[in-house]
């Protein structure tokens, strides 16, 4: 039997940074994938002859820049294009354009409100000043606030201190964002539905929460904290999918000797004498480690992996009431040729950007009471790109792919578990709102590839299909985050690490939580840290 | 300052009496002036019908603060019990009723199971714990986050002194769970639906909230803070209706010397070289005080009253961005007879009843509100105060009080149009659990909340002046600037449900304010 | 509007056929979504323009609102620092408005054309704040940037041009006041106001009759040594004159991001800005606290030793310790002084502080780092008295 100095479990993005940071540390680390492919939801798949598809994650802003860097992910092939501005369509035949130039944002907003283009900029203002605050935490672990050691006050005192330095009308103005709805926040600086509605989306994407949910306005931090190349809230694409960055992950790792091992199915981590001890695969191989790190989420890697035995009661429970809803769903489809949008000017920029379907406040809401009461949303709030428009590499020339982000979708349906002919339902639902504004997109469908929350969960392993590995709530953030106790990527037993999206910072393809992850486990081991720290900003 | 006054208040709600009740036994001579020609406000008993009289708004004491009790003599000037230690009934159209005993730490009835029986002592107790980490929060000033004196320190060390020693299992539980939703926490931990729906309905009582929004844990923990003193009478009925705890209230302040003019509106508050100088009524007529203290809701003080053009812009907006919408009515019926309940012996139906059956229930009726609809399918409180204080009603006749949820301000069709059909939609959800009730009915009344606003003054018909969220919470309430009871205004107070620590019938905000006037320069 | 904007992002003021044939070195920039030009033929030429003849200057992309409503003066007064009552119809008043915190938020012109009727103009846009402090009044407010066009007619020999053009009584404006005039049966306003610290007008009109009206004065300026100028030659001027500019010398309050950014009245030297005899109006608590505990910092004027301009230097006290920085700095060809505007830390910038500014600069692509003596001056660089003078010079 082979012996590993750490074994990580599950080679998404996370996993495979964790593993590569460990690996750059001297460590012999062993990644192992149940998937015949690495990537996770961070994947690039040919489903349709000459077609690239991201399949589950689709856009890149939250990575951080430091990580990249330090692993040097350029060299193993990594490119991140930015793509500018988004479009809602209006269910009158108009659209609202979210504009990358601040001059034509304005007069397009204008075009809605002439309040509402003056007042964007004290949106961006404000929103860009909750972004500095909540950035610098990101490559941080939170501090246990239940805890006297010196790391952990010294920690809190930081955070308490980088609060108390906003001053005192901006920790009042902060307290009300982390605690607001995203309706009832943008109510406080926009009047037209459609602009509200727009920016409403970030609120709620990955979220089993509606826009009038408190705790909303938090989760556009999620969307906008991110930046390319120091332009925060910046999006963007990886050239040939999201793929391209577990695969220079994936690379990165290798070439400082580590290993990963696909079609690799971990059934087990077997415990001895109240420590881990290694991994057992369900097709009998047997692998030892003394550190084992999880990317899966908390309830498979908790709930599946180990036997209850080996764990406390309490913890366990920590682990059932852990909020993990699948909300959203997702179309891959090759297209014959790029779909025409009336409504749109020729030669619009806005054909390269995010576009929605929902024009107002109250749909998204009744989008989420369809959820709430267990079927998908029959008017569904859709975020769907044409990403071939900038990186032709994923789609033979002259054809495109789209990628449609979709909410809601509940994890299971008030009739039950999903069913291949709910899933078609589902797929049509979200073809028919596109058909309305775009009325040769149909008949231009190559390929369609549907996920429920159901494939989301059987192919990725994200249970639920929760995309974030866990809601993005105040009970679930920073020190909370998994769980109270455990939000430092320790497990509750020696030797076992978490470092999925479902501990701190949370979900979207950050590679934070599997960075933070092996600074912990690197300091658990006394070895030099090579987990790079915040860059700040200037 | 010529004037024969130190303070006046402005309405005499439960709040404004406490408020001058406070600064009159502190030796200031204080005058309450109100509109109406009873003091009361919103705490009032109000005859809807010949010989029939109700609590006109909240209709049931659970909250009112034990220090104001006390340290008013409450009891002293009239105040009385018509019944304490109310249990809590939910009911079923199948008549399959639980019944929460008083407390509310255990439940009997059909189909409750061991594990929701031990789960609910578990639940009750923990809820508790941590509802009196707010009772002394609940019972200051809120603490300023910065330029903060050496009190707003302390009261920030205090709570985090208080986190600690809770303990760490408890301390990370709270935080977690403080900003959550109730609807999470209750599928946690209970089976039964109606045990679900009946914690589920004291969460969102009174708020634009429905079980499912986050949030809704730190609204039960608010209710819940009434409840969990040694002093605590429980749900209880004041003799006489609400009318009967203000009236205790204005003895106190009188017997302290405090005057009270009612039948006197203000039309505005009075400014000279930026700080007040007293208010003019409505007749034209000016009372000088330098300090004025209002009970009103912050938008009906601010703007109304004082002016939005007197405020520094920064913080006029944030006083228009109070979040005020109110989502409560209020049903009364005059009743010739006691109805009968599905499957509830009479004797039972002197307690707080509950219309709201399952948690879904409860949300899909919250669901109307979000689109300004009011719910087809609402939730009620209901108590029927005859049974237990006969001074309500004719000999023999009852009456029925529901607070009714949701039914929006905003409502999309307007108050207007829907009046009939809406109160035959109340009546008809009651004959669901009441079969004969239509045929015991003398006379019926419908609050809606823009008949609120119009009779007790109430933006919005909001009954917490403000709704009670997080983001509108301790020095967040009613807005940054103003949640110190002092104003941006030198001389002008809030001692309103609008401020810490928000709506109910506490008196907790009254004390609170009157507690930091005193301790200011004023 | 049409939904084609994307394909124009920058739009073009009425004048901009004219400044394009003026334009031999086609040298433009952005400025509130306008193009408009940084220079148009050679700066030392266009500055000389400013200050020893005329120059007209495209001031059509400043932010302009039209307030109106039986309430105005109450919400002046509630907006601004200084008291707007005594503004009568016809003048002008500079003004200053700030936040909550007494925070800086612009300065601007304030135009009182009729009895409720007023300009309120501006280097940034301020729609959301102005409807905000509007709460509780009854004003309208409306944007007209695009809806009027204005030229910045300056230098000794403006009035002179004016006359040319047929503008009787000219000389007689007072500062800060206006007058309304007609030419070719088209109506012009004319105030007596300016960037420049010099003799100067500004002329506000159609945007239909701006192209006429350039071509005009122009004409009217051929013996005057007129020139069309762009945007570095008025920052010299500017500088000189002391004035201080949004996003150059401090940052709007409402748009800075980071904590303490902003800057107060007081710290910017405008402190003659703020009346507190007025009861009430946004950031008055503030700036009383301010002016009871001190400020933080404060603007200075700076001459500093040698002639290359101390552009976003450091200022050091006594060479070593690092107490503030220039926000503006010009070699002065009028004063012959190289001169800048610069913000210090409480309690630095007394009279008589050894001070030094670091200046970086490149000789042949060879950089070199110098410090020189700084000395704080009281007076503004360059004041001639023509500015004031009424009737106007007539040169």
């Amino acid at each position: 039997m082979k012996k590993y100095d750490a074994i990580v479990v599950g080679a998404g993005h996370n996993g495979l940074t964790s593993a590569a940071f460990l690996a750059k540390a001297g460590l012999r680390v062993l990644v192992l994938e149940r998937n015949p492919y690495i990537g996770g939801a961070a994947v690039s798949r040919e489903l349709h002859k000459g077609w690239t598809y991201s399949n589950c994650s689709y856009v890149c802003s939250l990575f951080r820049p430091e990580i990249y860097r330090s692993l040097a992910l350029a060299r193993h092939g990594l490119q991140v294009i930015p793509y500018g501005g988004g479009i809602t369509f209006t269910r009158d035949g108009g659209y609202f354009g979210n504009y990358n130039d601040h001059e034509v944002k304005r007069r397009e907003i204008a075009r809605h409100s002439r309040r509402d283009a003056d007042a964007y900029d004290r949106y961006e203002v404000d929103v860009m000043k909750q972004t500095r605050f909540i950035r610098p935490l990101l490559l941080r672990t939170p501090p246990d606030p239940a805890s006297f050691r010196p790391r952990d006050v010294f920690e809190l005192l930081y955070l308490l201190r980088k609060f108390h330095d906003l001053g005192e009308r901006q920790m009042y103005d902060t307290l009300r964002f982390w605690t607001m709805s995203i309706g009832d926040f943008l109510d406080e600086y926009f009047e037209s539905d459609v602009i509200k509605a727009h920016f409403a989306g970030s609120g709620i994407i990955g979220t089993a929460l509606g826009v009038y949910s408190p705790g909303t306005a938090y989760v556009l931090l999620h969307h906008y904290m991110g930046d390319i190349d120091g332009s925060i809230g910046a999006w963007g694409f990886a050239r040939g999918g999201m793929g391209a960055i577990t695969r220079a992950l994936g690379a990165a790792l290798q070439s400082y000797g580590g290993e990963i091992r696909t079609d690799a199915d971990v059934a087990r981590i077997s415990v001895r004498e109240g420590r881990v001890a290694g991994v057992a695969l369900r097709n009998g191989d047997e692998f030892e480690a003394d550190v084992v790190v999880s990317n899966l989420d908390v309830k498979r890697t908790f709930l599946r992996l180990f036997d209850e035995g080996d764990l406390q009661p309490g913890f366990l429970s920590k682990v059932r009431n852990f909020k993990i809803r699948g909300s959203s769903g997702k179309l891959n489809i090759a297209l014959d040729g790029l779909p025409s949008f009336p409504a749109l000017p020729g030669g619009s920029p806005l054909m390269t950007g995010d576009m929605h379907f929902t024009d107002s406040l109250e749909r998204m809401e009744r989008a989420y009471d369809d959820w709430k009461n267990g079927c998908w949303s029959q008017d569904p709030y859709v975020d769907m790109l044409i990403p071939t428009q900038i990186d032709p590499t994923m789609a033979p020339p002259g054809k495109h792919y789209m990628t449609v982000f979709v909410q809601y979708a509940p994890p299971r349906l008030a009739t039950g578990d999903w069913t291949d002919a709910d899933r078609q339902a589902f797929g049509k639902t979200v073809i028919d709102q596109i058909g309305r504004y775009s009325p040769d997109f149909e008949n231009l469908i190559l390929h369609a590839e549907v996920r429920t929350p159901r494939e989301l969960e059987n192919e990725v392993g994200l249970t639920e299909g929760n995309i974030f590995q866990g809601e993005l709530t105040m009970d679930q953030l920073l020190f909370n985050r998994p769980f109270p106790g455990y939000a430092q990527y320790r497990g509750p037993l020696k030797g076992m690490y978490m470092c999925g999206s479902s501990t701190h910072p949370g979900g979207g393809v950050m590679a934070a939580p599997g960075a933070n992850a092996a600074r912990e486990i690197l300091r658990d081991l006394r070895r030099p840290n090579t987990v790079p720290g915040d860059a700040g900003d200037e | 300052m010529n004037s024969d006054r130190d303070v006046i208040v402005i309405g005499a709600g439960h709040n404004g009496l406490a408020c001058a009740a406070y600064l009159a036994r502190a030796g200031r001579k204080v005058l309450v002036v109100e509109a109406a020609a009873a003091v009361g406000g919103a705490a009032a008993t109000a005859e809807f019908a010949p010989g029939y009289s109700v609590s006109a708004c909240a209709h049931l004491c659970h909250q009112l603060n034990p220090r104001v009790i006390e340290e008013l003599a409450l009891v002293r000037h009239g105040l009385r019990w018509a019944a304490t230690g109310l249990d809590t009934i939910a009911l079923s159209a199948t008549g399959r009723h639980l019944r929460i005993a008083a407390g509310g730490a255990s439940v009997s009835g059909a189909g409750v199971s061991a594990g929701d029986t031990a789960a609910l002592a578990d639940f009750d107790a923990r809820m508790k714990r941590f509802a009196r980490l707010l009772v002394p929060l609940l019972d200051q000033r809120p603490p300023r986050l910065a330029d903060s004196d050496w009190r707003d320190k302390l009261a920030l060390a205090r709570l985090g002194w208080s986190l600690r020693r809770m303990g760490r299992t408890d301390m990370q539980e709270f935080l977690r769970i403080a900003a959550i939703n109730i609807h999470d926490v209750l599928e946690e931990t209970f089976e039964h639906p109606l045990l679900k729906g009946a914690i589920g309905l004291d969460a969102v009582l009174g708020t634009h909230m429905g079980p499912r929004s986050p949030n809704t844990v730190l609204s039960y923990l608010y209710r819940l803070s009434g409840a969990c003193t040694s002093r605590a009478v429980g749900i209880a009925l004041p003799r006489g209706g609400m009318a009967a705890v203000s009236g205790a209230l204005a003895g106190a302040a009188q017997a302290h010397g405090a005057e009270i003019r009612t039948g006197t509106r203000v039309a505005r508050i009075l400014v000279e070289h930026d700080r007040i100088s007293g208010v003019e009524l409505a007749g034209g007529e000016i009372l000088r005080a330098g300090t004025v203290v209002s009970n009103a809701d912050p938008r009906t003080t601010f703007f109304g009253l004082l002016g939005a053009g007197r405020l520094e812009a920064g913080f006029a907006r944030y006083v228009k961005n109070i979040r005020m919408r109110g989502t409560a009515a209020k049903l009364h019926l005059a009743l010739d007879r006691l109805p009968a309940f599905n499957g509830l012996e009479p004797a039972s139906m002197g307690n707080r009843l509950l219309i709201a059956p399952t948690l879904s229930y409860v949300e899909r009726a919250f669901d109307h509100a979000k689109y300004r609809e009011y719910s087809p399918a609402p939730v009620m409180e209901i108590v029927i105060p005859t049974l237990n204080d006969s001074s309500l009603a004719p000999p023999g006749k009852h009456v029925l009080s529901a607070i009714v949820q949701y039914a929006p301000y905003d409502l999309r069709s307007g108050w207007e149009q829907a009046g009939e059909q809406y109160r035959d939609r109340l009546i008809d959800t009651l004959a669901q659990h009441a079969p004969d009730i239509r045929d015991c009915i003398i006379a019926a009344q419908v609050l809606t909340p823009v008949d609120i606003e119009r009779r007790f003054g109430m933006t919005g018909g909001h009954w917490h002046h403000g709704e009670l969220a997080l983001d509108q919470f301790l020095m967040l309430r009613p807005a940054p600037g103003a949640a110190q009871y002092a104003t941006p205004l030198p001389g002008l107070y809030l001692c309103g449900a609008g401020a810490h620590p928000g709506g109910g019938v506490m008196g907790s905000v009254g004390r609170n304010a009157a507690g930091a006037i005193l301790s200011g320069a004023a | 509007m049409n939904t084609g904007h994307f394909r124009t992002p920058l739009l073009h003021t009425p004048f901009h056929t004219r400044l394009v044939a003026a334009s031999t070195c086609n040298e433009w920039y952005a400025w509130k979504g306008y193009t408009a030009p940084a220079r148009l033929t050679e700066v030392e030429f266009e500055y000389f323009a400013i200050r020893s003849s005329a120059s007209i200057f495209d001031i059509t992309p400043l932010t302009k609102y039209r307030i109106r409503g039986p309430d105005c003066i109450a919400y002046f007064n509630r907006l601004l620092t200084r008291d707007i009552v005594a503004l009568a119809v016809g003048r002008v008043a500079y003004c200053l408005w700030c936040d909550d915190a007494g925070r800086l938020i612009d300065d601007g012109t304030l135009f009182r054309l009729a009895e409720q009727d007023y300009r309120l103009c501006s280097q940034e846009r301020h729609y959301d704040w102005l409807r905000t402090s509007a709460l509780g009044f009854d004003v309208s407010i409306e944007e007209e940037t695009e809806h009027v066009a204005a030229l910045a007619l300056q230098g000794p020999t403006s009035c002179a041009v004016l006359k040319a053009l047929g503008i009787g009584a000219i000389e007689m404006l007072k500062p800060f006041h206006l007058l309304n005039a007609s030419l070719h049966g088209r109506d012009l306003m004319i105030s007596r106001t300016g960037f420049t610290g010099d003799l100067g007008y500004e002329l506000w009109m159609q945007p239909d009759t701006a192209g006429g009206l350039w071509d005009a004065v122009m004409e009217a300026g051929r013996n005057y040594a007129i020139m069309p100028i762009g945007s570095e030659a008025l920052d010299m001027a500017r500088i000189e004159a002391g004035f201080i500019q949004a996003n150059v010398d401090f940052v709007p309050a409402d748009q800075a991001v980071r904590p303490g950014r902003g800057r107060s009245p007081f710290e910017l030297g405008l402190a003659g800005h703020v009346d507190f005899r007025k009861a009430n109006f946004t950031g008055r608590r503030a700036l009383l606290e301010e002016q009871r505990r001190g400020s933080r910092y404060q603007l200075v004027k700076l001459d500093i030793d040698g002639s290359t301009p101390a552009k976003d230097s450091f200022v050091y006290l006594r060479r070593r310790k690092v107490v503030g920085h220039v926000t503006s700095a010009v070699w002065s060809p009028t004063a012959k002084t190289n001169i800048a505007l610069a913000s210090l830390q409480t309690p630095y910038g007394t009279q008589g502080d050894d001070l030094w500014v670091e200046i970086y600069y490149k000789r042949e692509l060879k950089w070199e780092r110098k410090m020189a003596r700084c000395r704080i001056v009281a007076e503004t660089f360059y004041d001639p008295p023509r500015r004031r003078q009424t009737p106007a010079a007539n040169y």
